[in-house]
């Protein structure tokens, strides 16, 4: 959760003299397909029988942007509102026939504590349609999703707006708790002389600020520190970090250029300019990035801030439908939203490791192995989490010890693994990413032409999701 | 260059493995293996990793390293090779026990000396072997996982290099004057230097251990590497092999001149370094902390002022006479008797410390206590953090939520203190359950009574448990001196009784005395050391039989100590005179901490037991003083007067009438300092040698560890045992026969110790 910003400002380096280290390592591959061409398959669907089919209809993102850029000035809830109203106007979707709202977000706005019905009623959402705010740090909009997606198969509701944000321009910074509480003993004084003792009391130790906890409750570990222990535990070298982390950026920027994120919205910030893409995209080069210094194990730690995820601001929101509902309303849906799974392991040593244990387990419920899926999105919190659970998923021994597994189900080829850059390169607004993996997937299968995508991500408290996303026949 | 030609079969697979996870490392420059594998060894060996070699130590005899002779010479061997190796540049030193890097010297190797003369020498060749590493051309780095302790911690001090893990099992420190000894190889010279004289002394003089993250504030570390959790191999495994990885780091560093080894020095520490450069200053430290181990040690123990001797000598002589200083006294130290009695307490503790009754045929996982008092609350701490699912019952609301808050509290001065999280804290306290009535029993796989210290209530609640809980179910009664017999004899399975007697603070006192009575089984009494060993507890397993051993020890001595306060004396002089016999809390401030009350009901008990032997003091002495509220601390009377919130006391004024009442005439002849304190030992002492003569005790060794860790028998006597073999049985009888001609049968000797004064060839200890 503690992503980092660069500090140095990388120049974007030419493209092509970042391109022979992606080849330097066995693990990244070169054939890096942006143009595949689109190829008919023919799979078996996973569709139940007896289960509802549940489809995106379409999925948005406002530009993901540095925090302390354009967005400065807003609050939380206007950035969802943004993403709202994006999907609205990029469905035509009239703004009765939504049944349930729901939102994913982490640092929350203590004003709006409940930001899925601020942003709804702010993007002019009738309010007939309740909405709630879910929260599970870095897999927040995965939760909103998979909760639609659970309201439409329990026959509740048949349209579902899910999404995330995050905003870190702004977090709540608190009183100490001592000054709390006599502020609170102060407002139940009733005498002059009660309040005034009371504000004699104040100390200049009172007036310090709590900051909202970068370190896990649970263990008191920042994760950029877990994240260091994770790489060094799989023998993640400082040299694959910063390859992976090029590479992220490096293929970004190919899919900004290429237009290929269609996903985003322009979103005309008030007094500011209009935004139209992400600003965190600088691809640079290995001399640059080598010659950072670790930013949480010093002296010899390797997670650094050019190979971490950066501090972002942004919002997302998907529609998701029943498949009848969805063709009845004349949509022509993306995707599938087929099996997904949520897991969870030890907050300590393996904080972020949820895409090694997801995958397996969802591979597993939808039935499919590892060379079946065309399409990678992991969420990229760090480079080294990325490569360690890239390891993990690799090794018989780690599947066999800890995941109860006879065998490894292998990891991704690195030909399908997040090919339009991922959260290193395009920013990671907690509560948002989510929506945006699982978009991406979709986007990637009709632009690939593969059937079946995977999206898996890592969150803070050791927990994890994965899902499988089925191609919508065209 | 094939690796497969050069390498030795046996240790192919590690390296091949070692190269493949560090690609950064050897990408750069040319790798440059050539393995230097040398099969005669089996201790130490080293392989070179480009210009480093990587000293690996290991005793596969042992799950600890120590520095015995065979690891020292093949540690010289190698060095040697080291140095004359060209291709070395440097040299990391590491342990391949993931747990452990040096546990200190091996206490045989000095236990094997005869004379001071010889053990001088070995702390001399010690000084030798450390001055060469120290002055080694080629830097050495040291690799710290696990303990390092008295000589691994002078060895690693006089590596020009330290990098540790912050694992929970990494500390270091110098524990040789809990041995009654100094460190002797260098350690007095080069500690003062490294972390200031005042953190010398401290870390010498306490034997303390101290944890990674405070070794690098004092300066004894340069570097900290923290544990890996899993990876593609166990944690244990590739948290050494990271630490490695940055040993070797370091040592390059340090050769190309990367890292610095004369440290930058804070304005705190220069400050430091001036005041300490003044002759007067260092006086009176010497002065102060002089005066404060007197103080302590009642000048009982020599090695603490040994080791403030050495340091002296070192710092204001200069090295040549601070280091002739250490090993002379080293050797001196050695050779005494307190240095003896507590090398054998060590090897009772280690002893203590294992189940000698074998692997109990289920684990208990499920304990339940009856009682949230003192005691019941106290065992539930020390369970609860232990993965042990605990339940705490009592009776009454107030009586459970006051356990409660003990055991809440206990945790969370750990906490205070930074041993543990709060989160831990919340977790432990997860496995506690409080209730008052019986529910979920039927889970138990142990249930641990600790209710009033009165037959009947014991008959009540062991009916009452047996009838909810499952066959395999152990019961057992924490009682200091009600026989286990007695309570078993309402039991409908005699053989899941056994006593398990706990001392108070439960979480502070080390002991745990399990009783068996003959129909106990061995199952039994295996889950129940099970049970204590995992609460971190020191075991006696003694036979059944009133006040079992610890308690009728205590008894003899404390009836010997209300008589001397009838002669007249002053509960102070009393205190003064047992602490400086060296226990380490005095007799009258003793039974006020035991309960005025409750050696009232032992005295009674144990003097109905045991008839006239058991007599001295007036038992009618302790009833009047319970009868006018004097129960000890805990009602804020006793022979003391208790204020909260003060550490001095005042003695009890109103005892004096009380005390007036019963008063005797001291007989001269055996009234003086002297004899006031061997009557009171010698007491203690026969009454603990009949205990092993009646088979009570299963033998010396768990009599002393008894005494010392249960009442503060004094731990430079070693125990009662010991203290027979050293100060003779044949005086101690002589001492006894005076005392017997005035007071009768409460000095008899017994027929073992009389055994024992007529051939002085017997001894308790070999």
């Amino acid at each position: 959760m503690n992503a980092i910003r660069g500090k140095t400002s990388f120049k974007t380096a030419h493209l092509l003299q970042a391109c022979p280290y992606l080849t330097a390592t066995r693990s990244l591959s070169t054939s890096v397909q942006l143009h595949a061409q689109v190829q008919t398959k023919s799979k078996k669907t996973l569709a139940k029988p007896g289960v509802k089919n549940i489809v995106l209809v379409e999925g948005v993102r406002t530009p993901f942007l540095l925090s302390g850029t354009t967005y400065a000035d807003l609050m939380p809830h206007d950035l969802a509102r943004a993403a709202l109203q994006g999907l609205l106007h990029k469905t035509s979707l009239p703004k009765d026939a939504v049944d349930y709202i729901i939102y994913g977000t982490v640092i929350q706005e203590v004003k709006t504590s409940n930001v899925a019905r601020e942003a709804s009623l702010g993007a002019g959402f009738s309010d007939k349609i309740p909405s709630h705010t879910v929260t599970m740090a870095c897999i927040s909009s995965n939760v909103a999703m998979t909760t639609g997606v659970g309201l439409i198969t329990a026959g509740q509701c048949d349209t579902i707006v899910a999404g995330g944000v995050e905003f870190m321009s702004d977090v709540p910074i608190r009183h100490s708790r001592k000054m709390r509480k006599t502020m609170l003993a102060l407002n139940r004084a009733k005498t002059l002389g009660q309040r005034l003792s009371l504000i004699g009391s104040i100390r200049m130790a009172h007036l310090t600020p709590e900051l909202p906890a970068v370190a896990e409750f649970s263990t008191a570990e920042t994760m950029g520190h877990s994240a260091d222990r994770l790489a060094a535990a799989f023998g993640v070298t400082r040299l694959e970090q910063d390859e992976f982390a090029l590479r992220s950026h490096t293929l970004a920027k190919q899919a900004q250029d290429a237009g290929l994120l269609s996903d985003v919205i322009s979103f005309k910030v008030p007094g500011r300019d209009t935004v139209a893409k992400d600003n965190g995209i600088r691809p640079s080069s290995m001399e640059q990035l080598a010659k950072l210094k670790p930013a949480f194990i010093k002296p010899h730690g390797t997670v650094t801030a050019a190979n971490s995820s950066f501090l972002t601001d942004g919002a997302s929101a998907v529609l998701i439908m029943s498949e009848e509902k969805a063709l009845a309303m004349g949509y022509k849906p993306k995707a599938y939203l087929r099996d997904f799974v949520f897991v969870s392991q030890d907050p300590k040593d393996q904080l972020l490791l949820g895409p090694a244990y997801g995958t397996p387990k969802v591979l597993a419920r939808a039935g499919l192995t590892m060379d079946d899926i065309d399409v990678f999105e992991f969420h990229e919190a760090f480079a080294g989490q990325i490569m360690a659970n890239l390891k993990a998923l690799d090794s018989d021994w780690f599947a066999q010890t800890y995941m109860g597994r006879k065998v490894k189900v292998g990891a991704p080829a690195m030909e399908k693994f997040n090919l339009w850059g991922g959260s290193l390169s395009l920013g990671h607004p907690f509560g948002a990413t989510g929506c945006r993996l699982v978009t991406t997937v979709a986007h990637r299968l009709l632009k690939e032409g593969g059937q079946y995508g995977l999206v898996a991500a890592c969150a803070a408290g050791g927990q994890g999701h994965a899902m499988v996303i089925e191609a919508y026949p065209q | 260059m094939s690796l497969s030609s050069t390498l030795n079969g046996s240790y192919l697979t590690p390296r091949l493995r070692i190269n493949k996870v560090l690609p950064y490392f050897t990408s750069h420059t040319e790798t440059h293996v050539s393995p230097k594998i040398d099969s005669s060894r089996t201790h130490v060996n080293y392989e070179v990793k480009e210009d480093v070699a990587v000293i690996r130590m290991n005793d596969p005899t042992s799950k600890v390293n120590t520095l015995s002779v065979q690891m020292q010479n093949e540690m010289i061997e190698v060095f040697n090779e080291v140095l004359a190796n060209d291709a070395v540049q440097s040299a990391v030193l590491i342990s391949s026990k993931p747990g452990c890097f040096i546990a200190g010297a091996d206490i045989n190797m000095i236990q094997a000396c005869n004379t001071s003369e010889e053990v001088t020498k070995l702390s001399q060749e010690g000084q030798k072997m450390f001055a060469r590493i120290e002055n080694s051309p080629k830097p050495i780095v040291a690799a710290i996982n696990g303990p390092c302790l008295g000589g691994g911690l002078e060895f690693a001090i006089a590596c020009q290099y330290r990098v540790a893990t912050k694992s929970k099992k990494t500390v270091l420190g110098t524990p040789e004057v809990m041995l009654g000894l100094l460190p002797g190889a260098g350690g007095t010279q080069r500690l003062p230097k490294m972390v200031g004289i005042p953190g010398a002394f401290d870390m010498m003089l306490t034997g303390r251990n101290i944890r990674a993250d405070k070794a690098k504030k004092m300066g004894l570390v340069h570097q900290l590497v923290d544990p890996l959790g899993p990876g593609l191999k166990s944690p244990e495994e590739r948290t050494i092999e990271y630490l490695e990885e940055v040993a070797i780091q370091c040592a390059k560093g340090i050769v190309n001149k990367k890292i610095s080894l004369t440290k930058e020095k804070g304005m705190m520490q220069k400050v430091q370094d001036y005041v300490m450069g003044i002759e007067f200053v260092r006086q009176q430290i010497y002065k102060t902390v002089t005066a404060k181990v007197m103080k302590m040690s009642k000048g009982l123990y020599p090695a603490p002022l040994k080791i403030i001797e050495s340091v002296k000598a070192g710092l204001e002589q200069g090295p040549d006479s601070g280091y002739l200083a250490e090993a002379q006294n080293f050797g001196k130290l050695a050779m005494t008797s307190e240095s003896n009695a507590l090398i054998g307490l060590y090897h009772g503790q280690v002893a203590c410390k294992k189940n000698r009754f074998g692997v109990p045929e289920r684990p208990v996982k499920n304990l339940a206590i009856l009682g949230a008092g003192l005691m019941g609350a106290g065992i539930a701490q020390v369970t609860v953090d232990k993965g042990i699912h605990t339940v705490l019952k009592d009776t009454t609301v107030e009586g459970l939520s006051r356990g409660q808050q003990q055991v809440y509290k206990g945790l969370n001065d750990k906490t205070k203190k930074k041993t543990i999280t709060s989160f831990e804290r919340d977790f432990t306290l997860a496995s506690l359950t409080g209730q008052l009535d019986y529910s979920g029993f039927e889970k138990a796989d142990m249930v641990i009574e600790a209710v009033f210290e009165d037959l009947n209530i014991k008959h009540r609640v062991i009916k009452e448990v047996e009838a909810v809980i499952p066959p395999h179910c152990i019961f057992a009664t924490n009682t200091s001196a009600l026989p286990i017999k007695d309570i078993a004899a309402a039991s409908i399975r005699p053989e899941k009784v056994i006593g398990m007697h706990y001392f108070s603070p439960v979480d502070k006192m080390q002991l745990l005395e399990i009783i068996t009575t003959d129909k106990t089984s061995k199952d039994t009494t295996a889950s129940a050391v099970a049970v204590g060993l995992k609460q971190g507890k020191v075991i006696i397993v003694v036979g059944d039989g009133p006040g079992f051993y610890t308690t009728r020890c205590l008894a003899p001595m404390l009836a010997e100590a209300v008589r001397l306060l009838q002669e007249g004396v002053d509960p102070k002089k009393l205190d003064a005179l047992t602490t400086g016999f060296g226990f380490p809390v005095g007799a009258a401030t003793l039974a006020d901490e035991v309960g005025i009350d409750v050696a009232a009901h032992v005295a009674e008990d144990l003097g109905k037991a045991f008839g006239s032997r058991f007599g001295g003091g007036n038992v009618e002495v302790l009833k009047t003083m319970v009868e006018k509220g004097f129960k000890g601390r805990k009602s804020g009377k006793g022979c003391y007067v208790y204020t909260p919130g003060l550490k001095s006391k005042d003695v009890n004024p109103d005892i004096e009438d009380v005390l007036g009442k019963y008063k005797l005439t001291p007989n001269p002849l055996v009234s003086s300092d002297s004899d006031v304190q061997y009557r009171l030992v010698s007491r203690f002492v026969n009454e603990a040698v009949m205990c092993l003569q009646e088979g009570i005790l299963n033998g010396p060794v768990e009599g002393d560890i008894g005494a010392v860790f249960g009442l503060g028998f004094p731990p430079c006597l070693g125990g009662p045992f010991r203290f027979v073999d050293t100060f003779g049985a044949n005086k101690l009888v002589e001492k006894m026969k005076r005392y017997e001609e005035v007071y009768g049968n409460h000095f008899t000797p017994c027929q073992l110790l009389l055994d024992h004064a007529k051939d002085s060839s017997k001894r308790f200890h070999k």
